[in-house]
């Protein structure tokens, strides 16, 4: 039976600095010895608008970036887009500020134990926790490639430091606003040929990761996939994030991204009927 | 001095007055990595069916102004499997357990009464007659005191005196006290007030309702004072029915306000989904202002708000005695 992160604290939590890169909002939060459970795939449940706010549902980020050294002790990086009046509230809470969380949450990434030749793709601001994920891969001696895309230059998350901890980075912009033309589907096949590609990592929207998903059983290639579909609890109670996941008998089950995800097997997932399970009546 | 917080539902008795409420905190497994289930009155559970049900297509949420709407539609794994694992892991948590039921047909929750009647460890059983989130709006049997009548009466039927049965009602009717009057009638030991509202959200980017389920429940502070004045319309008709609270509560205020009004349980709903804790957070919060407020029972705060406006200004709690 599938439970929650055994791991997860409700704890309180200081923002130790809070930077605009770009579109995003690259917040560090000080989080103390959980850190030591936090890893790439992981998630953090945040309450906003401060007490009594009208905000009665908790926030989901992605972790970013999880570290256990530094003058501050345990840190997490957050990359949040301030596209709706939580992300907004959370973009604004400067240095000092408290923040109710929950963390970690959910299934992390898979880390192989031989080196293999992966590939990250990432969709929007989902690269953000691909690059801390990148730096595992690296400490375990993986080939680690990269593929970004968004529609514009201005939504694609790779910051400096990022970059570093990749052999090689494509950028993908629908309106070629930067690097390749195109999405990230586009040369995917030859991508995986031509690294010798063993296992694909993904997030973003999950049109992307589905169409990925595709593409990755075509070619015999693992993916594993940080699904997004809206909680309203991040802790399992509330089952509004469910996805249709095909079970060993090839019965479909309605699981929770927030338990059982949001990192998921694509192949499992049954992309095609996504929002469209019906009531069945037996 | 400490309070005595202690409460019954029918012949049910609860060290707290403060319960989970069903359908936001599951079968209770995942909240207790937050707190003891065993501090708290009792874990309603999720509203089990006869079978396993997949539930409505997402999106399954959209949070609105202090509340929320979902639309789950009973997602489930089932009775058999409820039973088999569910009810025993509350049990070794030593947790108090009250256990919601919902049906399509009446002979649906006669079969889930039968199941459950000889389970050791239920506390008792909330009768599920208001669910907003199913394809035919005429399975809430809530909205009809004809219907209503006959869910509770097959379930009494079975359960005989051994579990006290406590239904629960929807507000979306013109007349609550009416419906209360049906199953009371029926052999309801209590009411449950409130289940969600009736609502829906259209996506104006696309143009079309947000939810799969084109409709959801609404809950969270938005409709507590809807549930205030359901308990306070129900409890001035029939002082004597246990009334199990809940809409919107996320404080011991919140809590207290529902007392007041004449519950003699409050189930902690919506609140969870944003903090973890809400249900212990909400009983530590109402024991202190029980307190300081002079009361030192819970049972005696219980409708208090319905004492005779010509007392009002000697009154003090200690004088309101039961």
């Amino acid at each position: 039976m599938s439970t929650i992160n055994r791991y997860a604290q409700q704890i309180s939590a200081q923002v130790l600095s809070n930077k605009r890169v770009g579109q995003y909002h690259q917040i560090l939060i000080s989080v103390g010895d959980v850190v030591k459970y936090c890893r790439p795939g992981n998630f953090i449940a945040i309450a906003v608008g401060g007490d009594n706010s009208s905000m009665v549902l908790r926030r989901a980020f992605a972790l970013s970036r999880v570290s256990d050294r530094g003058e501050f002790g345990g840190t997490l990086e957050l990359i949040v887009a301030p596209h709706g009046s939580g992300s907004r509230w959370l973009c604004s809470q400067g240095e000092g500020a408290l923040l109710d969380v929950v963390t970690p949450l959910g299934v992390a990434f898979g880390i192989p134990t031989e080196p293999v030749n992966a590939l990250l793709i990432g969709g929007g601001y989902g690269s953000a926790p691909l690059f801390g994920l990148a730096e595992v891969l690296k400490s375990r001696g993986c080939h680690v490639d990269m593929i970004l895309g968004a529609s514009s230059s201005s939504k694609i998350y790779a910051p400096l430091e990022g970059k570093r901890s990749v052999n090689s980075l494509k950028i993908y912009t629908e309106d070629s606003s930067s690097g390749i033309p195109g999405r990230v589907t586009d040369s995917l096949e030859e991508i995986i040929s031509e690294g010798a590609i063993d296992v694909i990592y993904s997030c973003g929207p999950m049109a992307m990761l589905s169409a990925i998903s595709t593409i990755a059983q075509s070619c015999e290639v693992v993916h594993q996939c940080a699904v997004e579909e809206s909680m309203a609890c991040g802790i399992g109670v509330c089952m509004t994030c469910v996805l249709p996941v095909r079970q060993d008998d090839g019965s479909i089950a309605m699981k929770r991204s927030c338990i059982d995800g949001p990192v998921m097997d694509g192949a499992n997932v049954a992309w095609e009927v996504v929002g469209k399970i019906q009531e069945t009546k037996e | 001095m400490s309070i005595d917080l202690s409460t019954t539902l029918g012949p049910a008795w609860f060290p707290t007055p403060i319960f989970t409420a069903s359908g936001c905190a599951s079968s209770g497994r995942e909240l207790a990595q937050f707190f003891p289930l065993k501090n708290i009155g009792a874990v309603v559970t999720k509203s089990i069916m006869v079978k396993a049900r997949p539930g409505r297509p997402t999106p399954r949420m959209a949070e609105t102004p202090s509340g929320m709407l979902n639309s789950i539609g009973l997602q489930g794994p089932g009775i058999d499997s409820f039973i088999a694992n569910d009810i025993p892991w509350l049990v070794e948590q030593g947790a108090r357990i009250i256990v919601s039921i919902a049906g399509e047909t009446v002979d649906e929750y006669a079969t889930l009464a039968r199941r459950l009647r000889s389970v050791p460890g239920i506390s008792a059983l909330e009768v599920n007659i208001s669910c907003p989130n199913v394809e035919n709006r005429g399975m809430v049997f809530a909205c009809d005191p004809v219907s209503s009548r006959a869910v509770i009466d097959g379930v009494r039927r079975i359960i005989g005196g051994d579990l006290p049965i406590i239904a629960k009602l929807s507000p979306d009717v013109t007349d609550i006290v009416a419906i209360a009057r049906e199953v009371v009638n029926a052999g309801a030991d209590g009411v449950a007030l409130i289940n969600t509202l009736l609502g829906m959200v259209i996506n104006t980017e696309t143009m079309r309702p947000h939810l799969g389920g084109k409709t959801g429940g609404l809950s969270g502070p938005a409709i507590r004072p809807v549930a205030v004045r359901a308990i306070y319309q129900v409890h001035q008709a029939f002082p004597k029915v246990p009334i199990l609270g809940m809409g919107g509560v996320r404080s011991g205020r919140d809590a207290f306000e529902m007392i007041l009004a004449g519950a003699s349980g409050v189930s902690v709903g919506t609140a969870t989904f944003g903090n973890p804790r809400a249900t212990l957070d909400v009983q530590e919060e109402l024991e202190v202002i029980l307190t300081e407020k002079g009361f030192t029972t819970l049972r005696s705060a219980v409708g208090f708000a319905h004492r005779q406006d010509r007392q009002d200004r000697q009154d003090s709690p200690e004088m309101s005695g039961e």
